[in-house]
């Protein structure tokens, strides 16, 4: 059964999604943030399926977490578009798009067949339900690793544009802090109870806030030194 | 092992990431000049606050009426001053470079909140004017 807390954070992060679509319809910024905006009605719909669910067949019932966690794994490969419209952004000019596109379909391919080689060995649990989560695992610890290398070119390529550096940097912490939360999991299911079933939804309603912010407080045009926010020895390196 | 080394990776990330966010909000405050009077009341000399008025700014930021804008910053900034305070105590013995930096980073956040209190003190100001002008 859910909490007031979990509807505060569900109302919370479905008004920051649909604000931030109206907000760049209304700014004109539709197309050029497509994939983002498509990821933030894919969520607002998955978030009504998943209630729905929760109403029809309760929240510890097989269909319910099935929806769940395949709805959240695709919402992830969603994700994944949005990491590679942010790869096409930093590398513009230099013309590497296609060979952008080329590695996420490759590591997105990769991904699922390493989750169920992992899995297939398991031959104590139901391989589709325990194949969905070790892909979740897998599939966040694979964005963690796309943004954290999106994250290094935008300091090495010295990439100034603020409304960027806080859009990728807000993804990274999502993916960070859910990538671990499966890894948590996976390694002590008793904590799940207490501390683990609250990053989730913290998490997925703390990106679309951050989201909102960035695209109300931050203006296109607005520039920042990366070696003002990135990490000493990040900076030290954009500069040797 | 697979899950630890997920786990143990992405927290270090996690780390990172939540880092480098508060510092660029904290970097366009960074760029506002403080006024003489937000000085004069804080008693602050020159434009470099000490960290250990954060507590304090951010009492006289409560006292002041809200602009509005400027509520989610002091919570990821009131985080990050957090952190850097853990991490200033855990690396005195240890690593007296990073303990050094930590101290920056949270006259950094300081110098935030004396910018946000600035500016509600100015917002203030312009409330009443407007008030004092409708009579």
């Amino acid at each position: 059964m859910l909490g007031p807390f979990d509807y505060v954070l569900v109302l919370l992060g479905l008004l920051a999604e649909a604000y931030v679509v109206v907000r760049l319809c209304l700014s004109e910024n539709f197309l050029r943030y497509f994939s983002l905006n498509i990821y933030m009605l894919g969520v607002v719909g998955v978030t009504i399926g998943q209630d729905f669910a929760l109403l029809k067949f309760g929240v510890s019932s097989p269909v319910y977490a099935y929806v769940y966690y395949y709805t959240d794994a695709l919402l992830t490969i969603a994700l994944f578009f949005v990491i590679m419209s942010f790869y096409q952004q930093v590398f513009h000019q230099m013309g590497v798009g296609r060979y952008v596109r080329w590695a996420s379909v490759f590591l997105l391919s990769a991904t699922a067949l390493f989750s169920y080689l992992v899995v297939r060995r398991m031959p104590t649990h139901h391989l589709t339900s325990r194949f969905v989560v070790e892909m979740s695992q897998n599939l966040y610890f694979v964005g963690v690793v796309l943004t954290y290398l999106l994250w290094g070119a935008v300091v090495k390529l010295r990439e100034t544009r603020t409304r960027l550096i806080q859009l990728v940097l807000a993804l990274g912490i999502f993916f960070s802090s859910d990538a671990a939360c499966y890894a948590l999991r996976n390694l002590f299911p008793g904590l799940e109870a207490n501390f683990l079933k609250w990053v989730p939804p913290l998490a997925g309603t703390f990106l679309p806030l951050a989201w909102a912010y960035t695209f109300t407080k931050i203006p296109e045009d607005a520039r920042l030194e990366t070696a003002r926010v990135a990490l000493p020895r990040m900076a030290a390196h954009q500069h040797s | 092992m697979i899950a630890a080394l997920i786990c143990v990776i992405s927290v270090v990330l996690f780390l990172q990431f939540f880092i480098s966010y508060s510092r660029s909000i904290i970097a366009a405050y960074r760029m506002s000049e403080l006024s003489e009077q937000v000085r004069e009341v804080v008693g602050i000399e020159g434009q470099e606050v000490n960290s250990d008025q954060f507590g304090r700014l951010v009492q006289l930021v409560r006292l002041c009426p809200q602009k509005g804008d400027d509520r989610t910053d002091l919570k990821v900034v009131g985080v990050y001053y957090w952190m850097m305070g853990i991490l200033r105590s855990a690396a005195r013995l240890l690593a007296p470079r990073v303990t050094s930096w930590a101290e920056r980073e949270r006259a950094g956040c300081a110098y935030f909140v004396a910018v946000a209190l600035d500016r509600r003190i100015a917002y203030s100001r312009d409330l009443l004017a407007q008030q004092m002008s409708d009579r």
